[in-house]
């Protein structure tokens, strides 16, 4: 039962801890701590990723946990979470903090090598549109399962995904990978970027939604059929 | 009884969220309901002069938080509807002398003696919108037919998903048909489109609400206005019943438009 509530995996050099995320908190930050102090030796000293999913953590539980990590020799280095309240709460805590559901690299046999390599790439997978308000940045791909709504934004190294209404902002290759690509079902941004080029939707393109590519040609973004 | 708690929220500021709770306050004890509205706007408080209240206040929401006065003492009966109660804010204290947890605690008093819990939200993402939906078990977002108040309403509806409180649904409120046929505002299915959630009530511009909230008698208590009308729909749709929606004009656009839009969206 314990080891639904919590999920202890070695990630690399460090511990990526994910908690149920319905638990009453005193309580999962008890059963934490318990099952810290069991194997100490053997958690002792690694950077953790605490993966909270849904739940909104308000900054003083934040602190909190923090504090229970640091007294076993554990560092709290990034919060996953898709609660704006907990992002927020890392935010002001000086947490990296981002969007869960960054696939973690599955141990083999417990004991996975780092990849550098694979981990920049990874892809983030937002199941639900993006409202306004809300970005998302990830060093590697994003796929959204929704719209991206006017006011949201996405940032990303690699490529961006939306199997959806793209009316919001995005960047891809933003580290300046003039490969990258845009596909959207419905292509109105506000403004898209790609690498160092920039465009706009034009103000009156309300033809039938069709879905569309945005790609650099001959020094800027075209936008085609997506086949 | 185990009452409902119903918050009202938007986002932007001065889009009709205190119109809306005092109006669907008074609707919902017309029709029979026992009702308490809760005025979380802690610092501006105003739903006490929209319901003609405003000379009976002694005690508010942070003397019962802080234990200076009991709940039932705290409570302001309605002149006219003797199942309509009021708990008003605080003037001279700021957000933060509520917490959620004290909303929460508030509201489970509450909920066993009233149908309906309304709670008017302040303005903005901050401490006092999460104490106004932390108690929720139902929000209804207000929004105006303009882009930038459709925008906040969107960041609200996000915030709300991610507190496992939403989407909640939709009041569409000071909406002009002629211009929205001349294409010169947002249409209710321009404002679905972009925020992908059931509308409640659609309430048109109405010139009698300025002078009537002044009075302190809600246009919902005048027969013959259109917004009023509107409001007593809302009211009647919140209690489950299915209202069809009124067309705002005769004929036209707008009312197929508006067709369109709740065909299959029940009520
Ligand atoms: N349907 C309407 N027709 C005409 N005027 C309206 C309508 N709805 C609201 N108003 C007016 O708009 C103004 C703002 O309304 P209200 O105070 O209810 O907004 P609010 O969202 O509570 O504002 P705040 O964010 O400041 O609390 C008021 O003067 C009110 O009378
Ligand atoms: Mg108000």
């Amino acid at each position: 039962m314990q080891d639904q509530l919590i999920n202890i995996k070695g990630v690399g050099d460090g511990l990526r801890i994910t908690l149920d995320e319905a638990e009453e908190w005193s309580n999962i930050t008890a059963l934490l701590a318990s099952r810290i102090d069991q194997q100490s030796a053997f958690f002792s000293g690694a950077r953790v990723t605490l993966d909270v999913g849904a739940r909104p953590v308000r900054k003083d539980e934040m602190m909190s946990i923090k504090a229970l990590l640091d007294r076993r020799g554990l560092t709290l280095a990034v919060v996953l979470s898709d609660s704006q309240t907990t992002l927020d709460s890392a935010d002001a805590l000086d947490l990296r903090a981002n969007v869960s559901a960054v696939p973690a690299p599955e141990p083999v046999d417990g004991l996975a090598p780092f990849n550098p390599e694979e981990e920049g790439t990874a892809g983030v997978m937002i199941r639900r549109t993006l409202r306004s308000g809300r970005t998302v940045r990830s060093a590697g791909h994003v796929v959204v399962f929704g719209d991206v709504n006017p006011g949201a934004e996405i940032q990303a190294v690699g490529d961006v995904i939306i199997w959806g209404r793209l009316r919001g902002m995005v960047h891809a290759g933003a580290h300046g990978d003039t490969n990258a690509v845009v596909c959207a079902l419905d292509m109105t941004p506000t403004q898209l970027r790609i690498a160092g080029y920039l465009t706009t939707s034009p103000q009156d393109k309300r033809q039938k939604p069709r879905p569309e590519i945005a790609f650099i040609r001959d020094g800027h973004i075209v936008v085609e059929a997506w086949e | 009884m185990t009452g409902k708690v119903v918050t009202i929220t938007s986002g932007k500021g001065g889009v009709g969220k205190t119109t809306t709770t005092a109006n669907l306050g008074v609707a919902l004890a017309r029709l029979g309901q026992k009702v308490v509205l809760i005025d979380a706007d802690i610092g501006l408080r105003n739903l006490d002069i929209v319901l003609g209240l405003e000379n009976r206040i002694v005690y508010d929401l942070v003397d019962v938080v802080e234990g200076r006065a009991k709940l039932r003492t705290a409570l302001i009966k309605h002149k006219s509807f003797p199942d309509l109660y009021l708990l008003p804010a605080a003037q001279t204290r700021d957000k933060t002398a509520v917490s959620p947890q004290d909303m929460i605690q508030l509201c489970n008093q509450l909920r066993p003696e009233f149908d309906f819990i309304l709670i008017d939200c302040p303005a903005g993402i901050e401490r006092g919108f999460r104490n106004a939906v932390a108690p929720a078990d139902e929000v209804l977002i207000v929004t105006n037919p303009e882009v930038s108040a459709v925008r906040d309403a969107d960041r609200i509806i996000g915030l709300l998903e991610a507190e496992r409180k939403g989407p909640g649904r939709l009041v569409l409120n000071r909406i002009k048909p002629d211009m929205v046929r001349k294409g010169e505002m947002l249409a209710p299915d321009d404002v679905t489109d972009i925020l992908g959630i059931k509308i409640l009530g659609i309430v048109p511009e109405d010139e009698n609400v300025v002078p009537s909230s002044n009075s302190g008698i809600p246009i919902t208590l005048n027969d013959n206005s259109r917004a009023g009308k509107a409001f007593h729909n809302i009211a009647r749709r919140l209690m489950g019943e299915r209202v069809p929606f009124m067309s705002l004009e005769e004929s036209g656009g707008f009312f197929k438009r508006l067709g369109r839009i709740f065909s299959g969206g029940g009520g």
